[in-house]
C-alpha cells in the first residue's frame, strides 16, 4: 500500500537521524577512548591504557577546587533561582494587573537573547560595581537567566493547581503563610522539583556568562575546560580529553537524574502550547 | 459581585511576591543594557557615533557580520529543515519516540565546549572519521573539518538540531491529531494532510523555532574559538566584541559590538517574523475561542 | 467513490488491543451487521463498548485485526480513509482552526477536484441545510458550540458521501441544545435519506433517531433490532439494565409453563415472560420502574407488599424507593401523593416481567 518514495523518504530520515546519533555517539567515545590513552596517535586505537591521565588532570587543572567552585555557583543558583522566581510565577498564574504583560516579556527576554549578547555588558557593570572576578559575581550572573527559567516551568505548574484549593484552606482558617506551607509546598513539590534539576543541569552547562564574569579562583567546569582546550597546544591532548570525560559524567549524572523526573523537551524552555482543537 | 464599590480596592499583597524578581531583572538585565548602549555612544576617542564608524571602518571588525552570518544562516537553515520532517516522522507518542528524544536531550546538556573538544578529536585528521573514511576510499588523505569554517558549522548543527527538534516536536504534539484523521476522511492523503493542516497550523511556532535556533547560531563563541580559526575564516562577532572587552580593555567599544549584534539578530528576526505573517493569514494561536 | 450503494456488510469485524500487561484484549469482537441504503443505525453501550472503534473501522481510522468490511460487492477494508468517501462528524468537531467556516465546508470538495465554480453554490446549499448562512467568514474559535457542530454536520454532507458517520456529535452541548440539535439531525437525515451510522451511549437519542439499534457491551453485539422492541424486548440482563430495567431481582425459579417462569424470593412471588433459556437453580427478573403499578394486581397475581423508604419528587411523577419485609429494594416510578414510610402493595403485569438467566456481573 506505500508508495515507493513514501519509503525512500522514511529511509532518508531514518538514515540522517541514525547518522547524527551515531556520530554524535562516537564523538564521545573518541573523547573517553583518548582520555584512557596512553599513547595515541593516528591509529584506530591507542597502543597502552592508563589512568594516570586522569590523576595528572586532577592535579593540572585543579579540579578539586573547581568542582568545589561549581557545586557552590551551581546549588546557590538553583536556591536563589526558586527563592525568587516561585513567589513570581504565583503571582504571574494566579493574578491580573496592569503591568502584567511587560513584566512577562521583562521575564522571557533573558531566556531569548543570547548570553553573550547581555553578557558583556553585564560583565561591565559588574566590573564597575567590583563584583567582576569573583564568586559572586558569577553566581549573580547565572541568576539571570535561571531565575525566569524557573518563572517558566513553575507557571503550568501553578496553573493546574485548583485555586479552589487555597479557598478552602482560607475558608477552615489559613492564614497566607500557611496555606502556602501546608497547601501550595506540597503540591508544587514536584514542580519546584523539576524546575531545580533543569536548571542544575543549565547551569552546569551555562558558558558565556560564567566566562565573562569570573576570575581565575571562580571558574566552573565548563569554563576551566575550555581553557585546557584553548591551551592545548601546550598539554597533552589526552589530559583535557580526561577533564572533559570528567565534566560530561558530572553533567550525564545529572542528567539523568532529571530525566527521571521532567520530560526531554521541558529543557528546552519553550512557552506553554495549547491543543489545537475546534 | 461586590455591590458596594469600594472607593479604593484593598491592596493585593499577592503582588509583592514579584517584586523581588522584577527588581532583579531590573537591575542585572535592563541596566546593564542601557548602560552599555550609553556607553557605547561614549567611545575613547571620536563623537557620539566614533565606536560605531570605528566597527564599520576597521578591516577586522565589520566583515564579522557576515562571517557570522555565513554560519549562523546555514546552520539554522539546516537544524530547522531536518528537524521539521523527523519531528513530524515522531509525532506520534511511541517508545521510539520518547528513546529519541532523550537521547536528543544528551548534545544539548552537554554544551557546546565539550562538544568542541569531542569534535576536535573525532572529525580531527587523525580521528576516527578520517580513518574509516579513508578505509573505505572514500576520501583520500586526512580530512580538513577542524580548525575551519566546517567545524564550525558541525558543530553548530550538533547543538542546534536537537535543540530545533525538540522546539518542533512539541509544537507538533500539540496539535490535534483528530484534525489529520477528519481531514483524512474528506479525501485529504497524507502529503494533502501536511500541506493543508500541518503545516499552516504550524507556521508560526516554526518561525519562533526559526528566529531562536538563528539567535543562538549568530551569538557562537566557544566553538569559533576552539573548533575554527578565530583569526580569520571563523572570526564572529562575539570574539571581536570579547577582544575589545577583554583583550583591549575598551569597554565602550565592546559594548558596541554588542549591540551592533543584538541589532542584527532584531533585523533577522523581523525579517522573519514579517515573512510569516505575509504568507499565513488566520488565528496565531487557533483553538476553540 | 460510490455514491449509492445497496448495502454496507461488516462480516465477523474484529479488532484487538494490546492492553496494559501486554495481554490482548479484543475492544470489537465479529461484529456482523448488514445495513440497507438509507437506514439510520445507531450503536449504543456504555463507554468502552467498542461503539467508536466501530465506527473507526468503517472509516478507515483503525486497521481490522480480522473480518472484512463490503460496499456491495466491493471490498473496502483496504482502503484507508481518503479513498473510502464516507462523511464523518467527530465528537468534538475537529473543525480546522485556521479555516473560516466556507473553507473548512469546502475542505472535503476541494480534495476530491470539484470545479472551483460548483464548490460555492454546494457550500451554500450545505450550510442553509444546517441553517448556518451568513456565518461563512467566521473562523471555528468565533463560534458557539452547536454552530460547530452544524459545521462539522455541514462539511461531512455536503461531499454527498453514501453514507455518513457521527461520532457522539451531541455529547458536548449542554441539555436544550442537546434537543435541538437532535431535532436537527432527525430533520437532515429524512431530507437527504443518506444513510447513517450514529454512536452513542445515550439511549434517549437512540431511540428517537434510529431505525435499528446495536446495544454493544465490551467489544461483543447484545441485541440488533428497531427501538421499539429494543425498549420493550431487551435480549438479555445487560440490554435490559442499559435500557432502563432498574429493578433486576433474582429469585429462586419455582417452574415453567409455556415460556412463563414463576419465581419466588423470601416475600416476593412473581410470573413472568423468560426471554433466554435458563440454567440453574436461580434466575433474574427484569422490570421497568414505570411498568410497575400501584396497588393490587388483578387476582392479587404479582403484587409485592412494602415501606416507602424515600420520595424523589420528579413533576409529573415520584421516583418512590419501595422496600418489602425482606430488605429487596424496588424502584417505582408512581403518580399521585405518596409519603415516606406509607405502606402500600405494587404489581407488575406478568408480560412486563422479563425473566432471564442469572449472572455474575451487573452495570
Amino acid at each position: 500500500m506505500k508508495p515507493w518514495f513514501e519509503r525512500v523518504w522514511r529511509g532518508l530520515l531514518l538514515g540522517t537521524m541514525t547518522l547524527f546519533v551515531v556520530n554524535v555517539g562516537l564523538m564521545i567515545a573518541a573523547v573517553a577512548t583518548s582520555s584512557f590513552a596512553r599513547r595515541w596517535l593516528g591509529t584506530w586505537l591507542p597502543d597502552g591504557w592508563t589512568t594516570s591521565w586522569y590523576t595528572s588532570a586532577w592535579k593540572e587543572f585543579q579540579l578539586g577546587s573547581v568542582l568545589w567552585v561549581t557545586v557552590e555557583v551551581v546549588f546557590a543558583v538553583v536556591l536563589l533561582a526558586l527563592l525568587i522566581g516561585v513567589p513570581a510565577a504565583y503571582t504571574l498564574a494566579r493574578r491580573d494587573f496592569p503591568g502584567k504583560r511587560f513584566l512577562l516579556l521583562l521575564f522571557l527576554l533573558p531566556l531569548m537573547v543570547p548570553p553573550i549578547t547581555y553578557g558583556i555588558p553585564l560583565a561591565t557593570v559588574l566590573y564597575k560595581a567590583q563584583l567582576a572576578g569573583t564568586i559572586n559575581g558569577v553566581i549573580l550572573a547565572n541568576l539571570i537567566p535561571a531565575a525566569p527559567f524557573v518563572i517558566l516551568v513553575m507557571t503550568p505548574f501553578i496553573e493546574q493547581i485548583d485555586p479552589n484549593l487555597e479557598s478552602a484552606a482560607r475558608v477552615f482558617g489559613a492564614s497566607t503563610l500557611r496555606m502556602f506551607w501546608h497547601v501550595l509546598v506540597p503540591l508544587l513539590a514536584p514542580g519546584i522539583l523539576a524546575a531545580s534539576l533543569l536548571v542544575l543541569v543549565r547551569t552546569i552547562a551555562l558558558f558565556e556568562l560564567t566566562f565573562l564574569t569570573a576570575g581565575p579562583d571562580s571558574q566552573t567546569l565548563v569554563v576551566a575546560l575550555y581553557y585546557a582546550v584553548f591551551a592545548a597546544g601546550v598539554r597533552a591532548p589526552q589530559s583535557v580529553d580526561a577533564m572533559a570525560m570528567v565534566y560530561m559524567v558530572v553533567t550525564l549524572v545529572w542528567l539523568l537524574i532529571a530525566l527521571r523526573f521532567v520530560n526531554p523537551t521541558q529543557l528546552v524552555s519553550r512557552v506553554k502550547e495549547q491543543p489545537l482543537t475546534a | 459581585m461586590n455591590s458596594v464599590a469600594l472607593s479604593r480596592a484593598p491592596f493585593d499583597r499577592a503582588l509583592l511576591l514579584v517584586v523581588p524578581a522584577a527588581a532583579f531583572m531590573l537591575l542585572l538585565f535592563v541596566y546593564p543594557f542601557l548602560y552599555g548602549l550609553a556607553l557605547s555612544f561614549e567611545p575613547k576617542e571620536g563623537g557620539a557615533l566614533g565606536n560605531y564608524q570605528h566597527f564599520f571602518s576597521t578591516d577586522n571588525l565589520w566583515p564579522t557580520i557576515w562571517t557570522t552570518l555565513r554560519l549562523a544562516l546555514p546552520a539554522t537553515l539546516i537544524n530547522v529543515g531536518l528537524a521539521l520532517p523527523i519531528a513530524y516522522k515522531m509525532r506520534v507518542k511511541t517508545r521510539y519516540q520518547r528513546w529519541v528524544t532523550t537521547i536528543l536531550v544528551v548534545p544539548i546538556t552537554l554544551g557546546t565546549v565539550l562538544i568542541a573538544e569531542g569534535a576536535l578529536t573525532y572529525f580531527g585528521p587523525k580521528g576516527w572519521l578520517s580513518q574509516t573514511l579513508q578505509l573505505l576510499h572514500l576520501y583520500e588523505g586526512p580530512i580538513r573539518l577542524t580548525h575551519n569554517y566546517w567545524g564550525v558549522l558541525i558543530s553548530l548543527v550538533i547543538s542546534g538540531f536537537p535543540f530545533a527538534f525538540l522546539l518542533i516536536l512539541s509544537y507538533i504534539t500539540g496539535i490535534d491529531p483528530v484534525l489529520a484523521r477528519a481531514a483524512a476522511t474528506l479525501g485529504a492523503d497524507p502529503a494533502a494532510q501536511f500541506r493543508h493542516i500541518y503545516l499552516p497550523l504550524l507556521a508560526p511556532g516554526l518561525a519562533m523555532c526559526f528566529c531562536l535556533a538563528f539567535v543562538q547560531a549568530f551569538s557562537v563563541f566557544p566553538s569559533a574559538v576552539l573548533l575554527g580559526s578565530p583569526a580569520g575564516p571563523t572570526r564572529v562577532i562575539s570574539i571581536a566584541a570579547y577582544e575589545a572587552a577583554f583583550e583591549q580593555y575598551d569597554y565602550s567599544l565592546a559594548s558596541a559590538i554588542a549591540m551592533i549584534m543584538g541589532f542584527v539578530q532584531l533585523i533577522i528576526v523581523a525579517a522573519v517574523l514579517g515573512l510569516r505573517n505575509l504568507f499565513y493569514r488566520g488565528p496565531v494561536a487557533g483553538g476553540k475561542g | 467513490m460510490r455514491h449509492d450503494f445497496q448495502e454496507l456488510r461488516l462480516d465477523r469485524v474484529t479488532r484487538r488491543f494490546a492492553g496494559a500487561g501486554g495481554k490482548a484484549f479484543n475492544a470489537l469482537e465479529e461484529l456482523t451487521l448488514t445495513i440497507k441504503r438509507g437506514e439510520f443505525i445507531a450503536l449504543l453501550g456504555p463507554s468502552g463498548c467498542g461503539k467508536s472503534t466501530a465506527l473507526n473501522c468503517i472509516a478507515g481510522l483503525l486497521p481490522l485485526s480480522g473480518g472484512s468490511i463490503w460496499l456491495d460487492e466491493m471490498r473496502i477494508d483496504t482502503l484507508p480513509p481518503e479513498r473510502r468517501g464516507f462523511g464523518m462528524v467527530f465528537q468534538n468537531y475537529a473543525l480546522f482552526p485556521h479555516m473560516s467556516v466556507e473553507r473548512n465546508v469546502a475542505f472535503g470538495l476541494r480534495m476530491r477536484g470539484v470545479a472551483g465554480s460548483e464548490v460555492g453554490p454546494r457550500v451554500a446549499r450545505a450550510l442553509k441545510l444546517v441553517q448556518l448562512v451568513g456565518q461563512e467568514q467566521k473562523l471555528p474559535g468565533q463560534l458557539s458550540g452547536g454552530q460547530q457542530q452544524r459545521v462539522a454536520i455541514a462539511r461531512a454532507i455536503v461531499i454527498e458521501p453514501p453514507l455518513i458517520l457521527m461520532d457522539e456529535p451531541l455529547s458536548n452541548l449542554d441539555a436544550k441544545l442537546r434537543l435541538e440539535t437532535r431535532a436537527e439531525i432527525r430533520r437532515i437525515h429524512r431530507e437527504l435519506g443518506r444513510s447513517t451510522i450514529y454512536v452513542t451511549h445515550d439511549q434517549d437519542e437512540a431511540l428517537s433517531l434510529a431505525d435499528r439499534i446495536v446495544v454493544m457491551k465490551d467489544g461483543v453485539v447484545q441485541q440488533i433490532a428497531t427501538p421499539q422492541e429494543v425498549y420493550a424486548q431487551p435480549a438479555n440482563l445487560q440490554v435490559a439494565r442499559f435500557m432502563g430495567y432498574r429493578n433486576v431481582l433474582e429469585l429462586a425459579v419455582e417452574g415453567e409453563r409455556d415460556g412463563r417462569v414463576t419465581l419466588a424470593g423470601t416475600d416476593i412471588r412473581l410470573t413472568g415472560v423468560r426471554k433466554q433459556p435458563l440454567a440453574g437453580t436461580h434466575a433474574c427478573v427484569a422490570i421497568r420502574p414505570e411498568e410497575i403499578g400501584l396497588g393490587e394486581g388483578p387476582g392479587g397475581v404479582n403484587t409485592i407488599a412494602g415501606r416507602v423508604e424515600n420520595v424523589e419528587y420528579c413533576g409529573r411523577d415520584s421516583l418512590l424507593d419501595v422496600v418489602t419485609a425482606s430488605g429487596t429494594l424496588l424502584h417505582v416510578r408512581a403518580a399521585g401523593h405518596i409519603a415516606m414510610g406509607d405502606s402500600l402493595r405494587v404489581h407488575v403485569p406478568a408480560e412486563r416481567a422479563l425473566v432471564y438467566p442469572s449472572d455474575a456481573a451487573g452495570i
